[in-house]
């Protein structure tokens, strides 16, 4: 069975389609978490493909659902932090043959393919439809939701995972040649990080608003405060450290206004859920949490940053979108789990929301206001990357465990958790889920 | 130090204009629009037939900066920290270049000031735009 990427028509990435078609008819059920590492050991257990089907043996277990049932299988085959086998250096055999291999020998290590997943999870007799939702798993939440409500797929796994290895992030590879590609040196010959572009369109915003760094301080503080209540994430597991405002603002910069705290750190990591129909969900284990409606924003830089311009302007199209899609305005939301790694995108996305009448340009002094999850105005309750590593997706397994009301010591108290959105990651490129406690709200 | 530059089909005609100190952006003729960074066809109606490559003033202006501290480039690490600036073109604001911003003070950069285009010469000896800041902006 050939995997496919998703086609473009499953992602509402205009405005005026109207409330998503099958708007509640499609609930998360269960969630699976693998083991979180810095980098790979290059052991056959810690592989991603390891922990990827301890991932979906975990959704399928949390969900009770017998693995004859699933017939539904969303990933990206996509794994990469930014690290690659290094060219030259030897495949790890016993790793590759530990498990039921593919064609390509590195699946399971350095990517990840349905066909691997299938080969290595015999119970899984049912499965008729694959489909890839490339990069985050905010695009495969969003294919899988619209799989199952338009008929592909009834009972779907939805998995994301990434791979990190030995090494400084992109120091290796083409970075540490003498020479690059006409069309790389284009972008890459000035040495700007990852983090660059965000930090001039931070740098931007403060300009515009009159904001400075030092005012990210209690995002900051409060999404690792979070992120340090979420046992399945990095920090809680390996290096329980908050971080206080006083560490943020003495922080080194790697590309100053962006800090080592401004950049969320790479691991490995591994996550799954089981979607279902609202009708079967009735019937498992655990509370449904109803898909109200999704969207996807495709916007196109000019030239090589986009703009503050651009950025406001998509994320308030994607907040829009949203909210249109999932029949309710933002006055609805309990709580938000926007991207936030970069950190410094999440003012854009939650004021693209408008998230509590936010304007352009509000989002620095509403945090210095009580964030909290005690709060009557949680933000980034999942603490998401800054509080558990690179994931992208623990502001997605947040917005279901908080509307099942199992997030733990993380549970939000100053709100009802009724509707939740995640979503992420670039502002200009992104795809946003809106989740509720009930299917008709 | 900034890597050498070894030229692809898609952009040699701008480090060949670079070598002769000459700064040419792709064009569009159909849509009499700029485009940068170069790209196989018009990002807006789609045409390969209507690139052409058209030379600029040499103008600009600082849109906004950044200090590296941290560069993943190997050959650019023993410069940190250094500027890097994003340059909005006179022709079209819309068209952006970055810039090391040569002969300015780390972290004292005035953005929005004007600049013009200078050269900068690549570890394998191509030349590279950059640009300076215009003294009596």
């Amino acid at each position: 069975m050939a995997t496919e990427n998703a086609p473009q028509s499953m992602y509402r990435a205009r405005e005026g389609l109207g409330v998503w078609e099958h708007r509640g008819q499609v609930a998360a059920v269960g969630i699976g978490h693998g083991p979180t590492s810095r980098r790979w050991d290059g052991k056959p257990d810690t592989s991603v493909g390891a922990i990827s089907l301890l991932a979906l043996r975990k959704a399928i277990e949390d969900a009770g659902v017998n693995p004859d049932d699933i017939d539904g299988l969303v990933m990206d085959e996509l794994t990469t932090t930014g690290a690659f086998w290094p060219s030259g250096q030897e495949l790890p055999w016993d790793v590759i043959n530990a498990y039921n291999r593919t064609d390509a020998p590195l699946d399971g290590i350095t990517q990840l393919s349905a066909e691997w997943i299938l080969k290595n999870m015999p119970e899984l007799t049912g499965v008729q439809f694959t489909m890839y939702g490339r990069v985050c798993m905010s695009n495969a939440i969003v294919v899988a939701a619209q799989a199952i409500g338009e008929g592909r797929a009834h009972t779907c796994l939805v998995l994301k995972a990434w791979h990190n290895l030995p090494g400084r992030y992109y120091q290796t590879g083409p970075n540490a040649d003498d020479a690059i590609p006409g069309t790389n040196a284009m972008r890459s010959l000035w040495g700007a990080p990852a983090c660059y572009g965000t930090a001039i369109q931070f740098a931007q915003y403060c300009r515009k608003y009159g904001k400075n760094h030092d005012m990210m301080a209690p995002f900051i503080s409060n999404s690792r405060r979070n992120g340090l209540r979420f046992p399945e994430g990095y920090w809680a597991q390996h290096r329980p450290e908050e971080i206080t405002p006083e560490d943020y603002m003495a922080a080194r910069w790697i590309a100053k206004p962006a800090n080592l705290f401004d950049n969320d750190i790479p691991i490995m990591c591994s996550a799954a859920y089981l979607f279902t129909t609202a009708e079967r969900a009735r019937h498992l284990k655990q509370k449904p949490v109803y898909i109200l409606g999704h969207a996807s924003s495709r916007g196109q830089a000019r030239s090589f940053i986009p703009t503050l311009d651009e950025v406001e302007a998509e994320c308030a199209s994607s907040g829009r979108k949203l909210m249109e899609a999932a029949g309710i305005t933002v006055d609805d939301v309990s709580f938000e789990n926007l991207y936030d790694g970069f950190p410094q995108f999440h003012q854009f996305h939650m004021e693209g929301l408008r998230y509590r009448g936010m304007q352009p340009g509000d989002a620095l002094d509403f945090y210095q206001t009580d964030i909290s999850i005690s709060g009557p105005n949680p933000v980034s309750p999942s603490g998401g990357n800054i509080g558990s590593g690179r994931s992208r997706f623990w502001m997605h397994t947040d917005c279901i465990q908080q509307i099942q009301r199992r997030a733990g010591e993380r549970q939000v108290t100053g709100v009802e958790p009724v509707i939740g959105v995640s979503g992420g990651p670039m502002p200009t490129g992104g795809n946003f889920t809106c989740w509720s406690a009930t299917p008709d709200y | 130090m900034k890597q050498g530059v070894n030229p692809d089909d898609l952009t040699r005609p701008f480090w060949e204009a670079a070598n002769e100190e000459r700064l040419v952006i792709q064009n569009c003729v159909a849509c009499d629009r700029l485009q940068h960074p170069p790209a196989e066809t018009c990002s807006k109606c789609g045409s390969d037939a209507s690139l052409e490559w058209k030379e600029m003033s040499g103008r600009g202006r600082i849109y906004h900066y950044g200090v590296v501290h941290d560069c993943p480039i190997r050959l650019l690490q023993e410069d940190q920290p250094f500027n890097c600036a994003v340059i909005n073109l006179d022709e079209d604001p819309g068209i952006q270049m970055y810039s090391h911003l040569p002969g300015t003070p780390v972290d004292e950069v005035p953005v929005g000031a004007a600049v013009e285009l200078v050269f900068d010469t690549a570890a394998n000896g191509q030349k590279v735009p950059e640009w300076r800041v215009v003294a009596d902006s």
